[in-house]
């Protein structure tokens, strides 16, 4: 059977991209490969990273265990389309303040990845770490750890993304 | 990074070969699909695809036609007969926080958010999460023999690396265990699951949807090809307020279980009335303690008498030996695991 190219439609970063993809294509591969949007990162490409992290419809998703067929028509957010007007989007921001990264490859995939968490956060919704699963949860460090722990950082800055995510989230 | 300029199509790290190609559907409706998928031996269905993607790149399913059921299932939870009727497309994270959800069914929320990120809940879905594949390492290396992957190749997990396998209900051929968090609730929840198949509609208690693996490992469920979830209903059980799921593992967050337990109890003046349990991480289906239920009956709420219901569910339960040390360990570590559960319910009523 020879591959089966289907024609798609992706806004991307604010702009309609469209493009022919082989059903295999991953969501992942579409937007690096195909359309030069190199700020996901293939890290695992098996959805043990978060490198790939997008906010896909406004949502936080991996886009390596994506087909970018089954997604025609979606509105895909990368690190790369944040910010608004020139000025950094608070995650941003708050990544470049607390020095949150080192070799940054990581970087696009927990900026997209917080501002998820912080969304959720703000709609109510529990973690695994909410003392009470029925309550309204509050932002902390045990909360951020948990809900960040999709994102993996091989130099180890955890010690300086959660303060940025604290930090963006207005939490003291 | 390995292969990244060319991957194109999958097919790097552990995967054999790149991913065949395959045609992509989205029938009219879930009926269309069913038969679509029922005709064609070679066809999947894809719905959150975190487990099928995942799959297809590391060359454990090569299906020649792929059909799109995301949006052809309910995404809606509503009210049912003083339980829940919850749709097959509802993702995990909107299940996890459903308010009816936390407040009714606790147990329920917290087996959710105990699975996986929160990346994967925003994809996984309430009809894909329960027949998601297990994680025995050598299911998803294609280059070992596996009994579940290819039947009589044999399995590689006996007396290899044991630690993450089965101690209840294992057999010859496999002795691998079922992943997902959520469905060792459902269990305890004593949950419904509304099918649809080539010849209509019909209801399978949730606890009869995993089947052991006996000589048949390759079939995980009691599903035939082409049936398809279009949800789940949670019953009307006024004991799940008073219920949890703890789960242990090797890290705090984003691993499997190497034992849990979801639990729910009914106790009144320090008596036990009735219980629900089911135990994770420990057999290849999400496994209902009726035995320790039974146990649990009547008796005075009591560290002692929790011990002993684990022991009565635990009576045959047969450790793997291994090259990694095995996993006797999960017996007392479930048994200490089910008592720190009771214990904490017993303490909330």
């Amino acid at each position: 059977m020879p591959g089966v190219e289907t024609e798609i439609t992706l806004q991307v970063d604010g702009v309609a991209r469209r493009l022919t993809v082989d059903t295999r294509t991953t969501l992942l591969d579409a937007l690096r490969e195909r359309l030069g949007v190199t700020s996901p990162k293939k890290g695992c490409d098996h959805g043990q990273c978060g490198a790939c992290t997008v906010l896909l419809n406004d949502r936080r998703m991996l886009t390596c265990l994506a087909l970018a067929v089954a997604h025609d028509g979606a509105t895909v957010t990368t690190a790369d389309g944040l910010a608004e007007d020139g000025a950094l989007h608070p995650v941003q921001q708050a990544f470049l303040d607390r020095d949150a990264y080192q070799c940054g490859y990581c970087t696009p995939g927990q900026i997209c990845s917080a501002v998820g968490v912080l969304d959720e956060v703000a709609r109510g919704w529990p973690s695994a770490v909410t003392p009470d699963v029925a309550a309204e949860p509050r932002l902390d460090h045990d909360e951020v750890a948990e809900r960040m722990s999709g994102n993996l950082c091989r130099c180890a800055a955890y010690a300086h993304i959660t303060p940025a995510v604290l930090d963006a989230g207005g939490a003291r | 990074m390995r292969g990244l300029r060319t991957h194109h199509a999958g097919g790097a790290g552990r995967g054999r070969g790149p991913v065949k190609p395959f045609a992509y559907q989205v029938p009219g409706d879930a009926a269309a699909a069913v038969r679509t998928v029922a005709d064609d031996t070679t066809a999947v269905f894809l719905a959150g695809g975190t487990n099928l993607v995942d799959h297809l790149k590391l060359g454990i399913v090569a299906p020649e036609l792929v059909v799109d059921i995301t949006h052809l299932t309910s995404d809606e939870i509503t009210d049912n007969a003083g339980g829940l009727r919850i749709g097959a497309a509802v993702r995990n994270s909107d299940l996890a926080a459903d308010r009816r959800v936390r407040e009714r069914y606790p147990t329920l929320a917290q087996a959710l958010l105990a699975g996986a990120s929160g990346q994967l809940r925003n994809m996984a879905t309430t009809g894909g999460n329960p027949l998601q594949r297990t994680r025995c390492v050598y299911f998803q290396d294609v280059s070992t023999p596996c009994n579940k992957r290819i039947p009589g190749s044999g399995c590689s997990a006996i007396g290899g690396s044991t630690r993450g396998m089965a101690v209840l209900g294992a057999s010859e051929h496999c002795i691998a265990t079922h992943p997902s968090d959520m469905a060792v609730a459902l269990a305890a929840l004593a949950a419904q699951v509304r099918v649809l198949g080539p010849a209509g509609e019909r209801t399978v208690p949730f606890v009869e949807l995993h089947r052991l693996p006996g000589e048949y490992p390759e079939r995980d469920t009691v599903l035939e090809h082409g049936e398809l979830v279009l949800g789940i209903d949670l019953p009307d059980l006024p004991m799940a307020r008073n219920s949890c799921y703890r789960k242990v593992r090797d890290r705090a967050s984003y691993a499997f279980a190497l034992v849990s337990v979801a639990a729910a109890l009914d106790i009144e003046d320090g008596v036990v009335r009735d219980a629900r349990v089911a135990f994770g991480g420990v057999a290849h289906k999400p496994w209902r303690a009726y035995r320790a239920e039974d146990a649990l009956r009547g008796v005075t709420a009591s560290e002692d008498a929790f011990r002993a219901a684990a022991e009565a569910e635990l009576a045959d339960a047969r450790p793997q030996p291994g090259v990694d040390g095995g996993n006797a360990f999960k017996i007392p570590l479930l048994t200490r695991t089910l008592v720190a559960t009771l214990r904490d319910l017993s303490r909330k009523e």
